[in-house]
């Protein structure tokens, strides 16, 4: 097999046999990404030489029998999480310079672990979009073509690029952030399993803020048993995220393959929404088959007030952006336009940064905070936000953990509804609720649809418990036996 | 006693409440691990959250919550158990995030009260609101270049406290009052340094007129005025704008203006339609701040003594008046120096030598109680040889300029100069007899019911004695032989 269709777990044992080097596992991948990248634009910036240099260390280490959970695994990072000394652009044009001085607390997390990183992958610009095709550094491709069509797909967002390097083998893995559903939409829409873990689990240091109140950041691999491996060196209490929370770290390995005898497995109503195709239906119909084949119970349950939740996103997720960007001033760091005054260069300065989606939801962020809108948008969307949380707390109470689709269609073609921004935000109807609930839910691909597009199921599960996320999630997978490839990949492309 | 203006349509009464930003003394800023410490090089003490960089985020510091907590028990004010920070959001070149991280609708501390005192003796009760704490912006430089603006972000996210008063103050005599007070606490505390000169309290002055039993008219508030004695002339030049401003048939609009004391004139700085909507919202980067009361229990069993309760104490223990009480309150040094030389002696005394000849020779000599060069001990040590009767009061002040010059101790001085007062009544008697023997004629007059001369026969015999007699056995003696 070839080096760039490995799994992490097979990649480390492999190293640690001397099947291979480190330095081969990497430069298998950065040649693939030299080979691919030009047309799938997955990374925004590559890192090679570091790469190169990183998998010579890793050698070193593996030679001295001093290897680490992800020594020598190349990893790509979606270029929202700032890394020392390389460019960290946010897929902005206002940070398309911006090379931070720190690391993020997840990559450095990564990085003691041994992690190699061969680049930043695209992403849509500030983590706001659902196709990455808001990037300022140009749309990213999704691997996989539909049967008998030559379409460009998008590879659903914001972590795009992160989903299309893994799903195409330019990396083993990669870090996405999820702030609706950006982990876990992009990695139905490439056939990849995306965890977005609880809300506190990963520290928000060092990673640009979306929305601070819902961005967490999570694994992207080919494999449950990869995202548990990524999420061990990932999650941790970190003193500089206030948000983090102090609490053991479970060894998340141990849970792939855990039996499901008895587990109760939720089904919201409130999922068979209008607008789900059939195909996913099917699939989902397919999915609690196989739970109950694995001895798990199913229960009908309901989340009443999951019809509200791409609306209050859409109020409580702008407010926070609108905050969190306004740092981007021209004054610091990032790009300037001067203007006669201190007012005009912020202006020529943000209108020249931002692209058309974020200048959106700054304005809407800005609108739903003013005096006189306040208590109609957020503080009710708050309030709405609550009874969201409840929804879930309540289904918790009753089951371990619920079955959805991850996203109502599989991936589109760029260009295909990507012109109405409400036709778009829909794509994030069904990974919306668990992020404004805080909780830890998982996309798994199960099979391909009727055009031959990856069709992905989420699980939902209570705070903090990723475990049974994970041990339901291999199940999906063991049963699914997903191992279809996209159609450009590293491997066809030689 | 109240303050009132003369219009021409009749009386006018002033309103005025205070926002008082006093800055938190502590090591680090509200947020970050920079140093909060004032001077530097522009720019030395920054962090990377303070500066705004993508992906930062704010960790608060549990000692300026501490110093809070301190602040509102010496205000006498209730502790929230329970506050939050929120957002305050607004574009400008010294607020590197956009946004100040404040305490808008949970404050840690909510209702206090702080006692005032003027001139005339009257005491009043100044409610406290609120106090809440809050990040500083950084510093804007207008004047190091022609044309561009440049920026000190050292200030930036050092923690503030701001303490709002309710609408209680009447004159700007009670302004002055208030803001001396409060800061006299804050100094006691530990909390805040007070200095205003520094911008390390500054006052936001909220001023409005009417006339008598009116409810309050229309407030216009005056930004950042950075003295006592420029906050209280601000309120009588802003106040008497707005009595004119009402009596020539106009409305005082609500707005912010600033108080400029060259030309002693407020002005305009922007409208209420041009003010700023701050969008508010609950910092998501902090949890709510829960605080246990056992801590607050631990913080205010910790306390210093306030200045109220000590000057009651000093008037109770060292029986001396409520007015020297308070001045000797003023500040926590001066209140240690004084009961280090009351300590065993005569409290009063004590009182009358430390507020009377001490606090004249520091006057004088520009100095503080801190660098007094007269120590505490030593003034004691004075009084000590006045209580033994070895110098008498006339010979003390003399001791006491001696001290002051050179610092030598009491006792070394009466014995360098030969200070030390006689008691051998043989002297006294022969003096008495040769004072008497050459003034004769005012002995007839004194005899003949001129009572008046018996002082005169006192000083000449001092003066016979180089002022180093015993002043009772000198009048014994005198009144013996007369």
């Amino acid at each position: 097999m070839s080096l760039t269709e490995l799994t992490i777990a097979d990649a480390a044992a492999g190293l640690r046999a001397r099947k291979f080097s480190a330095t081969e596992l990497v430069r298998a991948h950065t040649d693939a990404i030299a080979a691919l990248n030009p047309r799938l634009n997955a990374y925004i910036t590559t890192t090679p030489d570091a790469a190169l240099a990183a998998a010579t260390h890793a050698d070193a280490a593996l030679a001295k029998g001093e290897a680490k959970p992800l020594t020598g695994i190349p990893l790509g990072i979606k270029d929202l999480f700032c890394t020392n000394g390389v460019r960290t652009t946010a897929a902005s044009n206002i940070l398309k310079n911006f090379v931070p001085p720190y690391e993020s607390t997840v990559t450095a997390n990564l990085l003691r672990d041994g992690a190699v990183f061969v680049g930043k992958t695209n992403l849509d610009e500030f983590a706001m979009g659902s196709a990455n095709i808001t990037s300022a550094f140009g749309p990213v491709e999704n691997p996989w073509k539909r049967k008998g069509d030559d379409a460009a797909l998008v590879p659903g967002g914001s972590s795009g690029g992160s989903a299309a390097a893994v799903a195409a083998g330019l990396a083993m893995g990669a870090t996405g952030t999820d702030t609706g559903g950006s982990i876990r939409q992009p990695a139905a829409y490439c056939g990849i399993v995306g965890l977005k873990p609880t809300y506190g689990r990963c520290s928000r240091f060092g990673t640009i803020a979306y929305a601070s109140s819902l961005d967490q950041a999570g694994p992207m691999a080919r494999s449950v048993r990869d995202c548990a491996i990524m999420l061990q060196s990932m999650a941790g209490f970190d003193v500089r995220d206030s948000t983090s929370v102090n609490r053991d770290v479970p060894d998340y390995s141990a849970a792939v393959g855990r039996s499901l005898k008895g587990l109760k497995v939720g089904i919201p109503a409130e999922y068979r929404a209008e607008g789900l195709s059939a195909e996913i239906e099917a699939a989902w119909q397919q999915g609690i088959e196989w739970l109950k084949a694995a001895g798990c119970e199913i229960v009908d349950v309901s989340l009443p007030h999951t019809k509200y939740g791409l609306a209050t996103y859409y109020i409580v997720a702008p407010a926070e952006c609108s905050s969190n960007l306004a740092r981007y001033d021209g004054l610091r760091f990032g790009e300037r336009v001067e203007g006669p005054t201190l007012d005009a260069m912020y202006e020529a300065t943000r209108r020249a940064g931002f692209g058309p989606e974020v200048r959106r939801r700054i304005m809407m962020g800005t609108y739903v905070l003013s005096a006189g809108y306040y208590d109609a948008y957020y503080l009710k969307a708050q309030k709405v936000r609550s009874l969201i949380r409840r929804d879930f707390t309540e289904s918790f109470q009753k089951v371990d953990v619920l079955l959805t689709p991850t996203a109502p269609t599989p991936a589109f073609a760029q260009g295909e509804k990507t012109d109405d921004p409400v036709q778009m935000y829909l794509n994030d109807i069904f990974t919306v609720p668990a992020s404004m609930a805080g909780m830890p839910a998982m996309s798994v691909p199960v099979g391909l649809g009727a055009t031959g597009l990856p069709l992905g199921l989420q699980l939902i599960g209570r705070p903090f418990d990723e475990e049974t996320l994970l041990a339901a999630g291999s199940a999906l997978e063991s049963a699914a036996g997903f191992t279809h490839r996209p159609a450009i990949r590293a491997e066809g492309a030689k | 006693m109240s303050y009132t203006l003369e219009g021409r349509t009749g009386t006018w009464e002033i309103v005025v409440g205070l926002e008082v930003h006093a800055q938190v003394i502590s090591h680090s800023k509200l947020f970050s691990g920079a140093s909060a410490s004032y001077g530097g090089e522009p720019n030395t003490h920054v962090s990377l959250v303070d500066a705004g960089f993508p992906g930062m985020l704010p960790v608060l510091n549990h000692e300026c919550v501490a110093q809070a907590i301190r602040t509102g028990l010496g205000l006498r004010a209730r502790i929230n158990l329970e506050s939050r920070f929120d957002r305050k959001n607004y574009f400008y070149a010294d607020l590197p995030t956009g946004y100040q991280i404040s305490q808008f609708t949970h404050p840690i501390v909510g209702e206090g009260t702080v006692e005032i005192e003027l001139g005339d003796g009257t005491v009043r009760h100044i409610g406290i609101t609120r106090l809440h704490m809050e990040q500083d912006a950084g510093k804007s430089m207008h004047d190091q270049d022609p044309t561009r603006s440049f920026i000190d972000l050292n200030r930036a996210g050092v923690a503030l406290m701001e303490i709002v008063s309710e609408p209680d103050i009447r004159s700007p005599e009670e302004a002055g009052a208030y803001l001396r007070k409060l800061r006299q606490i804050l100094r006691y505390l530990g909390t805040c340094d007070g200095n205003m000169e520094e911008g390390s309290m500054r006052a936001d002055v909220n001023v409005s007129v009417r006339k008598a039993g009116e409810p309050f008219r229309t407030r216009c508030e005056i930004k950042n005025v950075n003295s006592i004695r420029y906050v209280m002339h601000a309120i009588e030049v802003e106040a008497t704008r707005q009595i004119a401003v009402w009596e020539d048939g106009g409305e005082v609009d609500q707005e912010t203006r600033l108080f400029d004391p060259s030309r002693n004139e407020t002005r305009s700085l922007r409208s209420k339609e041009d003010a700023h909507d701050y969008r508010y919202f609950p910092d998501p980067d902090l949890l709510p701040l829960v605080v246990e009361q056992a801590w607050v229990d631990e913080l205010e069993r910790a306390l210093p003594e306030l200045p109220d309760d000590k000057r009651d104490r000093f008037v109770k223990q060292y029986g001396i008046p409520r007015y020297d009480a308070s001045v000797l309150v003023a500040e926590q040094a001066i209140a240690d120096y004084y009961e280090e030389v009351a300590k065993g002696r005569d409290a009063r005394l004590a009182a009358n030598w430390v507020t009377g000849d001490l606090f004249g020779a520091l006057n004088r000599t520009g100095r503080s109680i801190q660098d007094s060069p007269i120590s505490a001990q030593a003034l004691g040590g004075m009084l000590d040889l006045m209580a033994d009767k070895t110098i008498n009061g006339k010979i003390a002040k003399e001791v006491f300029e001696d001290m002051l010059e050179t610092g030598d101790s009491a006792a070394d001085i009466v014995d360098r100069k030969g200070l030390k007062q006689v008691t051998d009544t043989g002297a006294i008697d022969a003096a008495v007899a040769d004072v008497l023997a050459r003034n004769a004629d005012k002995v007839a007059e004194y005899r003949g019911g001129k009572d008046r001369l018996f002082g005169f026969f006192v000083g000449q015999v001092m003066k016979a004695m180089a002022g180093k007699a015993n002043p009772a056995i000198v009048n014994e003696a005198l009144k013996k032989v007369l």
